[in-house]
């Protein structure tokens, strides 16, 4: 990545420093809502619920406003890409099939999902001729099936496909 | 000497035939796991935790079980200085500095001679530092018995400051990222009281974020997106292994005596000192970089800027697990997922450790220069083997390690609902590695975070409520006055450099 260039950025440093800090403050500022929620004072017979946790969101809410401030002061100066267009999407081609495949472990079985998903990595990503992506993504879950149910005896969820061949 | 009694015991143990199977396994894993990219020492361990849990059931298990995690740990440790050298990508962040001589000299074909540099002075730097945890670690310990409350909160409190003080990231991002994890710590129910924290009525939120879910997504998935924004290949040397480069490195390599005593030092001192590998690994090759005749040669390919980084993060790496073993103050990620195993398993890390599990800590201890002797000769002898895992496309790898992440989180709790927090905490350890938040004390202080506010509950219980208890004996004042020093650290030494600026210009 170079520096001070501004072509084709999808997202600027400054933007996403500014965008981390308010996040933070905000984590900050629920942590202490729920601890005065609870008590956050000195109790009968001690220290109440939020007592200690308020404390922690009082310092995130303090360490997050001077994130801020030193990346708003430098938002003028700084011009760096946080990401460029091209990079998201590559990130973003990895992050949508993989929230995919998360969703699909409940209903397909962890086995068969984590087949398709490196099935469809390899053919979409690297265009790998589909012999290749066959025996990748099938030796995998097989290995695993191995590994996790039968040396280990470590049960991952199983679908329609483990049931269909005897294997639950 | 009663040490050297107790470590024989050790010796006793960990030289079963089990446990030295336990070890290459580890160890050979802990490479391939430090060679990939996407899976570090960290996350490795941790993905590999859930798989422990009925190994530590049975006798003597969690010996085994601790055996079998540090020697993944001392393999990564090996594996990263493969992929500085031969692909000039530092696997963990105290590669870096070894990538400055390393990749130079793989460059003109002296690879061979770098990696037996590298391995070696490694292995030297985590013998000297075993050593010292042989015989300091009783004595830290014993003198650890008598703490009571605020001393340990004392002591965890010195932890969490150093990391402002050392780590070279802006220190308010520093406390963010920190606070951030005993946020998340504290999510769930309160041990104390059994009030629920932070859930907002979601059942899948009552027992709290696992620090491993949040490691394997922060280290893991957070790795992958990073490394995929460089691009689906990799170019790297090939190296060239064989006997006779070996023993013609070994007899140079006396040469660098001093520099690998200096840099051992450093490396242990850094390395009780949390996040301290890093910094350790850095402040040795500039060290050496001084002192060498041909210092102005270093960046050029360099034996002696090979050794000096190495020995010293190796040194770092391995002292980091005295605070861990004699405290319950993991120095480093990778000691933090250890000590949660520990915890996992029902062992109570701390001084007490060394007086009720004997067996488990000198197996322990045993198994460290045990496990640093396999791994010198695994690397040695399999470099080319662990090269050609790194030339496999990215296009294949990525998946299957997004694959072995899903498992490990789904494997903590058997929930699905890990899964996701997993690929959440990915998303997050990207934005932050962009923006320069650490996430070592965030993942610290998720580990830290019950035993932190146990501590200090403990204390202000005693004291009725009074913060002078921190102060109330010169051990515990002299703790915590260490602590606000070093969390002041970054505002001194930026007052002395403006003054020191400030007449020139």
């Amino acid at each position: 990545m170079t520096e001070g260039t501004s072509a084709k950025a999808a997202i600027k440093t400054r933007t996403m420093e500014i965008a981390v800090a308010i996040f933070i403050l905000l984590c900050g500022a629920i942590v202490i809502y729920d601890s005065v929620r609870l008590g956050a004072k000195w109790g009968e017979d001690g220290p109440e619920a939020g007592y200690f946790p308020f404390y922690i969101g009082a310092i995130l809410c303090v360490a997050s406003v001077v994130n801020l401030m030193s990346a708003l002061a430098a938002a003028r100066r700084d011009h760096t890409n946080f990401v460029e267009l091209g990079k998201l999407k590559l990130v973003f081609s990895v992050l949508a099939p993989t929230a995919v495949y998360v969703a699909m472990i409940s209903p397909l079985g962890l086995y068969l999902a984590s087949t398709l998903f490196i099935a469809f990595f390899m053919r979409w990503l690297g265009k790998y001729p589909w012999w290749l992506v066959g025996a990748v993504s099938i030796g995998n879950s097989v290995v695993f099936f191995l590994v996790f149910e039968m040396w280990f005896k470590i049960p991952l969820p199983k679908g329609p496909l483990e049931a269909a061949l005897g294997l639950n | 000497m009663e040490e050297i009694q107790s470590l024989m015991q050790g010796f006793a143990i960990a030289l079963s035939f089990k446990n030295i199977l336990l070890m290459f396994a580890g160890v050979i894993l802990g490479v391939i796991i430090g060679v990939l990219p996407g899976l570090g020492g960290a996350n490795g361990v941790a993905i590999l935790l859930p798989l422990t849990f009925s190994m530590a059931q049975s006798p003597g298990g969690t010996t085994s079980a601790i055996i079998l995690l540090s020697c993944i740990y001392w393999g990564a440790l090996f594996g990263g200085a493969i992929t500085s050298i031969l692909f000039n990508i530092p696997g963990e962040p105290w590669s870096v500095a070894t990538t400055f001589d390393g990749y130079p000299l793989a460059q003109k074909g002296r690879a061979g001679e770098a990696l037996t540099a590298a391995f070696t002075s490694s292995f030297v730097g985590a013998l000297i530092a075993v050593v010292m945890i042989t015989f300091l670690s009783p004595v830290v310990a014993r003198f650890a018995l008598e703490f009571g409350p605020p001393e340990f909160f004392a002591v965890y409190l010195l932890t969490f400051c150093a990391f402002v003080g050392m780590s070279k990231e802006a220190p308010f991002k520093t406390i963010a990222a920190m606070m951030l994890g005993f946020a998340l710590a504290a999510v769930g129910t309160d041990p104390v009281t059994g009030s629920l924290r932070l859930t907002f009525g979601q059942t899948h939120l009552l027992s709290g974020f696992d620090f491993l879910v949040a490691v394997i997504g922060l280290f893991g998935i957070g790795e992958i997106l990073l490394t995929l924004e460089e691009g689906l290949e990799f170019r790297g040397t090939k190296a060239k292994m064989n006997m006779r480069v070996v023993l013609d490195t070994w007899r140079e390599l006396p040469k660098y005596w001093l520099t690998s005593i200096r840099s051992s030092a450093v490396g242990c001192f850094m390395g009780i000192v949390p996040g301290g590998a890093t910094p350790a690994s850095f402040m040795s090759y500039g060290v050496a970089r001084r002192f060498s005749k041909d210092g102005d040669k270093f960046g050029t390919g360099m034996v002696e800027g090979v050794v000096a980084p190495e020995t010293a993060a190796h040194a770092a790496g391995t002292s980091a697990l005295l605070p861990m073993l004699t405290l319950g103050v993991p120095g480093s990620p990778t000691a933090a997922v250890l000590l949660g195993g520990l915890l996992i398993w029902g062992l109570q890390p701390g001084p007490l450790l060394f007086v009720e599990q004997k067996d488990f800590v000198w197996g322990l201890i045993a198994s460290m220069y045990l496990g640093n002797i396999v791994g010198l000769i695994v690397v040695l002898t399999c470099v080319p083997l662990f090269a050609a895992i790194l030339r496999i496309p990215f296009a294949i790898v990525a998946p299957v390690i997004m694959v072995i992440c899903a498992i490990g989180a789904y494997t903590v709790h058997n929930s699905i609902f890990d899964v996701w927090m997993m690929v959440v905490f990915g998303v997050i350890g990207y934005v932050f590695k962009k923006l320069n938040y650490p996430l070592a004390p965030l993942v610290l202080a998720i580990v830290l975070g019950d035993r932190a506010e146990a501590s200090f509950r403990q204390a202000m219980l005693v004291s009725q409520g009074d913060m002078r208890i921190f102060f109330s004996t010169p051990l515990v004042g002299g703790l915590t006055g260490l602590a606000l020093f070093l969390l002041l650290w970054p505002m001194v030494s930026a007052a002395v450099a403006r003054m020191k600026r400030a007449p020139g210009a």
